[in-house]
């Protein structure tokens, strides 16, 4: 028991003291997590020694459970449209990755078998660290996120059969275990087939009838951690059914998120499994930089260096010229290259397997270990590298030297985001003669529009010496128009921070988001679809026969209603039993509401030009 | 021919007997042309462009609208000053109007009795419409007594339809030309133009 205390207590420790000062450095959480690992590592302060592997094995749960909240943020249809990218992009990328790879093997004098074998193992990415810090910059939503994500996908889809091929090259038979070992793996391949189909069948099904309703039932006991303690069950129960059936845990968690991403427990779940997932990770991401043998490193470094800078280099220079293909401009081609040029975690796994199958002699497993660790930690420097050094030489981030002759242009109003939204805003203003400093994270974006003459700055609205470049401290309104929750937070969070003179003005997706910003203390929220949806049913109306003008009051008034419902409602939904009780409170006010305006009886409260009301009254 | 424009105004017409009655009765013909304002601009947001050029191409304007707080509806008040602009209604080469005829057509809750000078409101219908009188006068038009429906709170459906086929050959005389605008304005009120049928 003390043991354990004192294991998490290092691990806590030394997470809580470097994360911070990565993050301050202007580097990722990865890289802060990635150095804790080292600092207590065996061979540094030596907290931990060897079972950094095992720790690791468990913290790749944190990658199953991050797949499960990204299918959560992508509904079904997004999905379909995405396969194409997926079975091109992804394909090119692992085939030509492990060719190339395996012909350098080859040239180094390994046998045809190990050198393909290899070649497969490392051109797999690592989807920790590529997906944990696209998300974390916002940048999902681009090009470079969306082809990242795609190639991810893939590779996680195509393990299965490489782990069925390993077996084919080696000469001395051997079991699968761990990742690839299914309970089905000795059964005929058709078996196997029917297998994995109904296991995806089973998911699909299961998410649809079975997994809401239940969630109802748990939601209605009141009792918070039983609803986390069912999101964990989901997740849980899923990776162990696609692991029997030899699928990917994390392809079939990332299956079931797709599927709830339609159900009312979205928000739910993402909420609830969010931190867990950060923990994980963050373990993992220690349990890589535990896991760096600097004793081997050290033994041999010249060679180690170069088999590092050498793999990262052929699958960068891939990465590259699939990005080019895909019409990637240059940023966001490096953000995607860069961002996917480490060796994943899952070589960890197929370098052990690979070893048990007899196609490498011990030494070498360690060094393609060592490798593997080694090329995840260069990514988060080679990312930083990208963002001060190459970035500002492309011309997307607000140029040092032209700063400062522009400070009599500084703008009152500061728009982060300038997708859909954000660019409708600023439109309107500027055609009401207010120019506005835009902030936005998406080079592709920036690029055109800076083309078009706007004055737009490449950048995130959550970095505060950004904000400062921006003009935050001499504007008067922040406009928050970024896409999801987590960047809108961060927004608010830096301008309160460090320019609480600013008004925030926050654009919300929807009634969830809402409440989560009423929490943070924001009163001027703007919900994505609510003006136009009630616009287009004053529209119906209209075409049903109801008198303009009397349309367009009500809806008016329900907008009213809907925003003083809102700020009522967001204390409330902590408690689930309490909140959809008071939403079918809400419903049934709205009815009211409605039906009253429809009767428009004379005592009700607007009567205003009604002539029969006063005719009747007057009887 | 002498072109009509009526300008109907009403927020809640689905509530009103009377106009709905007297919109019943409205002549389909070229030279009368009926603008629902409230239906155009629900928002108050008034096309000025489109108002003015209307008015341009019509020779007698009617404001057609129940009086509410012995008043126009607000929409009317919003037309008014927005497509009666300076330099274009009145002031230097606020010319456009000139020469134009303009009156109401009124509904009213109270009988014709109530608006008199000795009677429950104290004054006459004209003495309640002259800030509109004057707005019309001072952009060069020829202002006609109301033609006024009063007491619709009792009257039966038989007397509004009366009342809207009176009001149907006002508009209808005055767009053939039989009825002259100059020979209306000794009238008290533009009721006893028209017989009523």
């Amino acid at each position: 028991m003390s043991d354990f205390l004192l294991q998490a207590m290092v691990y806590l420790a030394a997470a809580v003291v470097c994360v911070p000062i990565a993050k301050k450095v202007g580097m990722g959480s990865v890289l802060g997590y990635l150095t804790a690992g080292i600092v207590i590592g065996p061979f540094l302060l030596g907290f931990i020694g060897e079972e950094g592997k095992d720790i690791m094995h468990f913290a790749e749960f944190g990658v199953v459970m991050m797949l499960f909240l990204v299918g959560l943020e992508l509904e079904p249809e997004a999905f379909w449209r995405m396969r194409h990218r997926v079975l091109g992009v992804g394909t090119q990328q692992l085939v030509a990755t492990a060719l190339v790879c395996a012909a350098v093997g080859l040239a180094l004098g390994l046998a045809p078998s190990t050198s393909l074998a290899i070649g497969l193992a490392l051109a797999m990415s690592s989807t920790a660290i590529a997906l944990q810090s696209l998300k974390e910059k916002g940048l999902m939503g681009t090009a470079a996120g969306q082809q990242s994500f795609a190639v991810l996908l893939f590779q996680d889809i195509a393990v299965i059969p490489i782990l069925a091929l390993l077996p084919l090259l080696a000469t001395a038979p051997a079991v699968a275990d761990g990742h690839g070992g299914s309970t089905l793996s000795h059964q005929p391949g058709w078996v196997q087939t029917l297998a994995v189909a109904a296991a995806v069948g089973v998911v699909v099904a299961a998410g649809r009838f079975v997994v809401v309703p239940a969630l109802r039932v748990v939601a209605k006991t009141r009792l918070r951690e039983l609803f986390t303690a069912s999101a964990l069950l989901i997740v849980v129960a899923t990776a162990l059914l696609m692991q029997k059936v030899g699928l990917s845990p994390a392809l079939g968690t990332f299956l079931a998120g797709v599927v709830l991403a339609t159900s009312e427990f979205k928000h739910e779940l993402e909420s609830d499994l969010d931190p867990f997932k950060g923990l994980l990770l963050g373990l993992f991401f220690m349990g890589v930089g535990a896991s760096i043998d600097f004793r081997l490193i050290a033994s041999q470094p010249g060679q180690i260096a170069l088999l590092t800078l050498g793999v990262v280099a052929i699958k960068l220079a891939i990465l590259l010229a699939l990005g080019k293909r895909g019409g990637l401009s240059l940023d966001q081609n490096l953000v995607f290259s860069l961002g996917l040029s480490q060796v994943g975690e899952f070589a960890f796994v197929l370098f052990a397997f690979i070893a048990q199958l007899g196609l490498m002699d011990a030494a070498m497993t360690g060094t393609m270990l060592a490798v593997t660790a080694l090329s995840m930690t260069l990514t988060p420097l080679l990312v930083l590298l990208h963002e001060r050094v190459l970035r500002p030489r492309i011309g997307i981030a607000p140029a040092a030297a032209r700063k400062a002759d522009e400070v009599d242009e500084k703008h009152r109003v500061i728009i982060a985001g300038f997708s859909h939204f954000g660019s409708t805003v600023g439109r309107f203003l500027r055609a009401n003669g207010v120019e506005a400093t835009i902030l936005d994270n998406d080079s592709d974006r920036v690029d055109l529009l800076r083309r078009m003459g706007f004055k737009v700055y490449y950048g995130d609205a959550t970095r505060a010496d950004l904000m400062h470049a921006a003009g935050a401290t001499d504007a008067h309104i922040l406009i928050s128009a970024v896409d999801g929750l987590a960047e809108t937070r961060g927004v608010i969070e830096t301008a309160k921070k460090h320019f609480p003179h600013l008004r925030v003005l926050v654009r919300a997706r929807h009634r969830f988001d809402a409440y989560e910003l009423l929490d943070l203390g924001i009163k001027d929220i703007y919900r994505d679809h609510l003006d136009t949806s009630i616009r287009l049913g004053v529209d119906v109306l209209r075409h049903l026969g109801h008198r303009a003008h009397t349309a367009y009051r009500a809806g008016q008034q329900f907008r009213e209603f809907d925003e003083a419902g809102l700020a009522k409602l967001a204390p409330l939904r902590h408690d689930m039993k309490d909140y959809i009780s008071n939403v079918r409170e809400l419903i049934a006010l709205q009815e009211q509401l409605l039906a009253s305006d429809r009767a428009r009886d004379p005592g009700s409260a607007d009567h205003a030009w009604d002539s029969e009301g006063l005719r009747n009254a007057s009887k | 021919m002498p072109k009509v424009l009526v300008l109907f105004a009403h927020p809640r017409l689905e509530k009103s007997r009377s106009n709905r009655a007297l919109l019943r009765h409205f002549p389909e013909s070229e030279g009368i042309t009926f603008r629902d304002l409230y239906e155009l601009y629900p928002d108050f947001n008034v096309n000025i462009a489109a108002e003015q050029s209307m008015l341009l191409a019509h020779d007698v304007v009617v404001f057609h609208h129940p009086m509410y707080w012995y008043s126009a509806p607000p929409l009317v008040k919003q037309w008014i000053d927005l497509v009666l602009s300076f330099g274009w209604a009145y002031g230097p080469g606020g010319t456009a109007l000139q020469g134009k005829t303009a009156f109401h057509v009124v509904t009213t809750g109270g009988p014709e009795a109530a608006y008199q000078l000795d009677g429950f409101h104290g004054s006459t219908l004209g003495e309640f419409l002259r800030p509109l009188q004057r707005t019309m006068t001072l952009c060069g038009m020829t202002w006609l007594a109301p033609f006024a429906v009063h007491g619709t709170h009792r009257k039966t459906d038989a007397e509004l339809e009366a009342a809207g086929a009176q009001y149907a050959r006002l508009l209808e005389g005055l767009a053939s030309g039989d009825l002259r605008p100059e020979g209306l304005q000794s009238l008290a009120l533009l009721n006893d133009a028209v017989p009523v049928p």
